[in-house]
């Protein structure tokens, strides 16, 4: 960072919009319906003479009535409330990879060849998509190198839980179920691991990082026994740093007989680095969108690749997509699949997007994403450290790979102002307020930004520099940072009637019971 | 690092090698490579991915993928009958419009600050949904219908401390499979029994007796479906309810929600826990991609505590007469839980659930009425037209709803031949149930929406009555 950087004035929109349950008027239509002709209602009479009569609905729901410009406007103003990562330099929002999604490649997921298609046409008639999701298929498998890849799961959770559901069918078939019923992960895995080993049904083991920030070897060794499922496992972890005896691990947990999964929802730091199956691995799962750049959609839906050896190929959710000849093919028969854990074959959309983006880079063009997103986080890292009130935990030694692990806990206990002050403050400067990291929060007053290769020299110089302004300001004016956002759209809200079940609201009718009419 | 002859790539601004050195010289390492030292040398990929040479250009990427996906025939290009839990319903404009703006499109989780909006949409589609509904606790939407069943199913077991849960036969086999999934296997942990229930061969309504059979005190819930897959209007769901709380059981119900302004809603039949889709409410089918599902249960404590999904409330701010939106009870779910919280949950389909929003605002209680008119006009419609057609019979109802059950056994054919020789009239024709529900014989799913003129359903019946001449 040479040149000072100059921080542009910001406000967010500011539109105390009503809800929409307030608005319209009584007769007011947003959109007219094709209704059936009068031959055909000559020929079937009334729709109500068909509904059994208990089931006829006595009374209207009490939806809004409004016209179309005026919903329209409703919603384009909300949007102009919300911050996507094409306004923003989103380099706070780690674990995400808040990664640019082309253009083009949204204007192709949004042709009719797309959006109007039926999951059960007839397989002729969607050569088109079944030939993408095969080729998705195959570049996954040389990413990750292992041979086979489903597109079910619409997000990375449910792909942990799919890869859950799988370890539960392979231990059964072979008669271990029983005795096998424990899930290994660590505390810096995604918590989702955690989360979706226990719906499945087992008992959750997790490793705690050593000093050095490293999950423990000896602490693994202690866990593995015959009673051992699986491992499920991030890495590079939450902080950023590389498990670099990850092959110990996988030899660790095959020797005791569980299988290896791991969690590669963000491979953005690795891609054509280093794979799951030379680091033993049965299994793991990319997330198309983080680090294959489908857009995050206001949270979701989102798409999992989740891929296993050929061993366990004859485990995975139904259907496969294969190529028969010069045809693609739906494979449903699969006698020992898990079954499904989505309707359907995917999010095809963001399928879509992952092929165009691989396209459009190649093997070096993935391999310069990779390293220009872990050069973007070392740049990034060094101009944090010389932030007053940073600093970073675990091994001093190494680089982190695409994101980093820091703390405010100094900040907090000079200024009083912590990690929630800093986010809300952020807000001010047009920035996505940034990622508090996951729970538990072994380092205090936690961040994890993730400057991915979207963001340029100058956008990193932009972010870093706005939190030396926020730090400098809690030195000198803490309230003016913990009374934050001063500049959004909104206020500090009321978290106290968030947990209170008499004030709680989840639908205007229930705000109106609660609060009255008056909304007092 | 000067190397002329490297690509510099549009969404990479620091591909170009001077910014590039000037930053690996900011860090103090002299390539990028050194970065990586961590990475044992025997897990390093010293080969170059095998994958296809890039198409570098936007323009020749655009035709390149434009062709490949111009090989699909859309339902626009051909006549569609499928539905079965994805359905070619009409998508406004203004749908398209909203969900294709970069602020939603693009952004995350975030603050409430940050994305006021999206918070404020998603309540609008929790307080909509409550009033379609008529319940007072809506979730923001997870992954399908299909896995909202699947959650429900588990809230179901964990407020009961039971764990058998009862369902009619003729549930989706493909939202079976998904419940199944999260049902779970024995022995392991928080494992649920599903038993299936009989239907009326005649009607397609749940049977009644062989629930009374089964249900026990163990049931956990009876989850039934209505309209059924099979598109039957249940009427007895008064009647299932109250044998479920007989038993101590809940009483769950799933729900096509474009139904919901002609046909009762499950709440005013007993329900306990409401399951369903908003795909169908301005969401396109997407190959499947536009899935999403809901939960709404009543509003009381011990409902809130089992919830796995993100619940939005309304709340004030510090400043006088401003609305605040928020996570409720934020701590019972994974991301701060763990494995100790009520099942998971992550990325899911925010995106739609605003879709939905901007759908429902559209259509009001007016559209919700016309819509169910139409759909049930224009079906029965096409019920009686292929009635009349030689060799075809309409086995279940005559109480449908969008779709039913079409019976070509007396035409000696297959419905894989049938449907097959439709594709060459430009027809995609019912869903084939022959595998799922071998006892219906050689039937299929026919679904007619909104969308269906009288033209399409004599163009069907005309090209199906060739097929079955030939």
């Amino acid at each position: 960072m040479k040149d000072e950087v100059k921080l542009q004035h910001f406000h967010a929109p500011v539109w105390s919009e009503p809800i929409i349950m307030e608005m319209g008027c009584p007769g007011e239509r947003g959109i007219l319906v094709p209704q059936a002709d009068e031959e055909t209602k000559k020929v079937v009479g009334e729709a109500e003479s068909y509904i059994p009569s208990n089931m006829i609905r006595r009374i209207p729901p009490r939806l809004p009535e409004l016209s179309q410009p005026q919903v329209l406007r409703h919603y384009l103003r909300l949007s102009q409330m919300n911050l996507g990562m094409e306004e923003n330099i989103e380099v706070g929002t780690g674990t995400a990879t808040m990664k640019y999604s082309p253009k083009a490649h949204e204007m192709l997921v949004r042709m009719t060849q797309m959006t109007e298609i039926h999951p059960q046409q007839d397989e002729q008639t969607i050569q088109g998509i079944l030939e993408i999701v095969y080729q998705l298929d195959l570049f996954l498998r040389e990413i990750s190198g292992l041979d086979q890849f489903i597109f079910q799961p619409s997000g990375g959770s449910l792909a942990t839980f799919t890869n859950a559901c799988l370890l539960r069918t392979y231990h059964a078939s072979r008669g271990e179920l029983n005795q096998r019923n424990e899930i290994i992960t660590t505390l810096y895995s995604h918590p989702c691991n955690a989360a979706t080993a226990k719906a499945a049904g087992f008992k959750v083991i997790t490793l705690m990082p050593d000093d050095k920030g490293y999950p423990d070897l000896e602490a693994l060794k202690a866990a593995c026994s015959k009673r051992t499922a699986g491992l499920m496992i991030t890495n590079p972890e939450d902080t950023g740093i590389y498990n670099p005896r990850i092959l110990d691990f996988t030899h660790i947990v095959h020797d005791v007989g569980g299988l290896c999964f791991y969690d590669q929802a963000n491979a953005n730091g690795i891609l054509g680095i280093t794979r799951a199956r030379e680091a033993g691995f049965d299994a793991c799962h990319f997330n198309l969108h983080k680090t294959f750049s489908s857009p995050h959609g206001s949270y979701g839906p989102g798409c999992a690749g989740y891929g296993v050896t050929q061993e366990l190929a004859k485990f995975l959710p139904v259907p496969l997509v294969i190529k028969k000849g010069d045809n693609y093919h739906l494979e449903y028969d699969l006698p020992h699949s898990i079954g499904k854990v989505r309707e359907f074959f995917g999010n095809i959309p963001a399928v879509v997007r992952a092929y165009a983006w691989i396209r459009s880079l190649g093997a070096e063009g993935l391999l310069e994403a990779a390293r220009v997103s872990v050069i973007n986080n070392n740049y990034l890292s060094k101009l944090l450290l010389k932030i007053p009130g940073i600093v970073r935990y675990y091994d001093e030694n190494v680089f982190r790979l695409e994101l980093t692990r820091f703390s405010w806990e100094k900040l907090k206990a000079d200024t009083g102002c912590g990690t929630d002050d800093v986010r809300r403050r952020m807000v001010d400067y047009g920035l996505q307020g940034h990622f508090m990291s996951h729970r538990p929060w072994i380092v205090p007053e936690p961040f994890t930004p993730e400057p991915c290769e979207t963001y340029s020299q100058k956008d990193i110089d932009y972010f870093a520099a706005v939190l030396k302004q926020i730090s400098h300001e809690a030195y000198t004016d803490p309230e003016r940072v913990r009374t934050a956002p001063h500049n959004a759209a909104t206020h500090k809200p009321n978290t106290a009637s968030l947990n209170d079940p008499k004030k709680w609201a989840m639908t205007w009718r229930a705000y109106l019971q609660k609060h009255g009419s008056q909304g007092d | 690092m000067m190397n002329k002859g490297r690509n510099i790539y549009p969404y990479i601004p620091n591909s170009v090698p001077e910014i590039k050195a000037r930053m690996l010289e900011f860090i103090g390492v002299s390539d990028a490579d050194e970065l990586y030292g961590i990475i044992p040398e025997e897990l390093r990929l010293r080969k170059k991915l095998n994958l296809p040479e890039p198409i570098l250009s936007e323009a020749e990427l655009r035709r390149h993928t434009r062709e490949i996906l111009s090989k699909n025939r859309s339902c626009e290009d051909y006549l569609n009958f499928l539905g079965g839990g994805c359905w070619q319903h009409y998508v406004p404009a203004v749908c398209d419009e909203v969900n294709g703006r970069s602020e939603f499109l693009t952004a995350y989780g975030g603050t409430s600050y940050n994305n006021l909006g999206r918070f404020q949409a998603h309540f609008e589609f929790q307080s909509q949904m409550g009033e379609l509904l008529d319940m007072d606790l809506v979730s923001v939407p997870t992954y399908s219908w299909g896995t909202a069943a699947g959650y429900a199913v588990r809230m179901a077991a964990r407020l009961t401390g039971r764990n058998e849960v009862l369902i009619p036969r003729t549930v989706s086999p493909e939202r079976l499979a998904v419940i199944r999934s999260f049902a779970g296997t024995a022995p392991l942990a928080g494992h649920v029994q599903i038993e299936l229930i009989d239907y009326d061969p005649k009607t397609g309504r749940i049977d009644l007796e062989n629930l009374k059979e089964k249900i026990s005190d163990r049931t956990a819930a009876v989850y039934i479906e209505n309209p059924t897959y099979l598109g039957i209007i249940e009427p007895r769901g008064n009647a299932v309810s109250e044998l479920a709380h007989k038993h101590g059981a809940l009483s769950l119900v799933g729900v096509d929600p474009i139904s919901l302004g002609l046909l009762a809603p499950p709440s005013h039949y007993g329900a306990d826990i409401v399951v369903g889709t908003a795909q169908p409410l301005g969401i396109h089918m997407h190959c499947g991609g536009g899935t999403i599902g809901f939960i709404a249960s009543r509003d009381e404590e011990a409902y809130v505590a089992e919830f796995p999904l993100f619940l939005i409330s309304i709340t004030d701010t510090i400043v006088e007469g401003e609305y605040g939106f928020g996570q409720c009870t934020f701590d019972r779910t994974s991301y701060v839980g763990r494995e100790r919280a009520k099942d998971w949950v992550g990325t899911v389909s925010g995106l739609w659930t605003i879709t939905a929003s901007v759908y429902m605002a559209l259509m009001g209680p007016q559209g919700f009425q016309d819509i169910g008119r139409a759909i049930i006009q224009k079906s029965q419609f096409a019920r009686k037209m292929l009635s009349e057609v030689e060799g075809i019979e309409i086995p279940l109802g005559p109480q449908t709803f969008k779709e039913f059950v079409v019976n070509f056994d007396k035409t000696g054919l297959t419905v894989r031949h049938i449907n097959e020789s439709l594709v060459n009239y430009r027809i995609f024709g019912g869903k084939d149930l022959s595998g799922e529900f071998p006892e219906l014989g050689q039937s299929a799913l026919y679904c007619v929406t909104e969308l269906h003129t009288r033209e399409d359903i004599q163009k069907l019946v005309s090209s199906l009555k060739e097929i079955l001449a030939q």
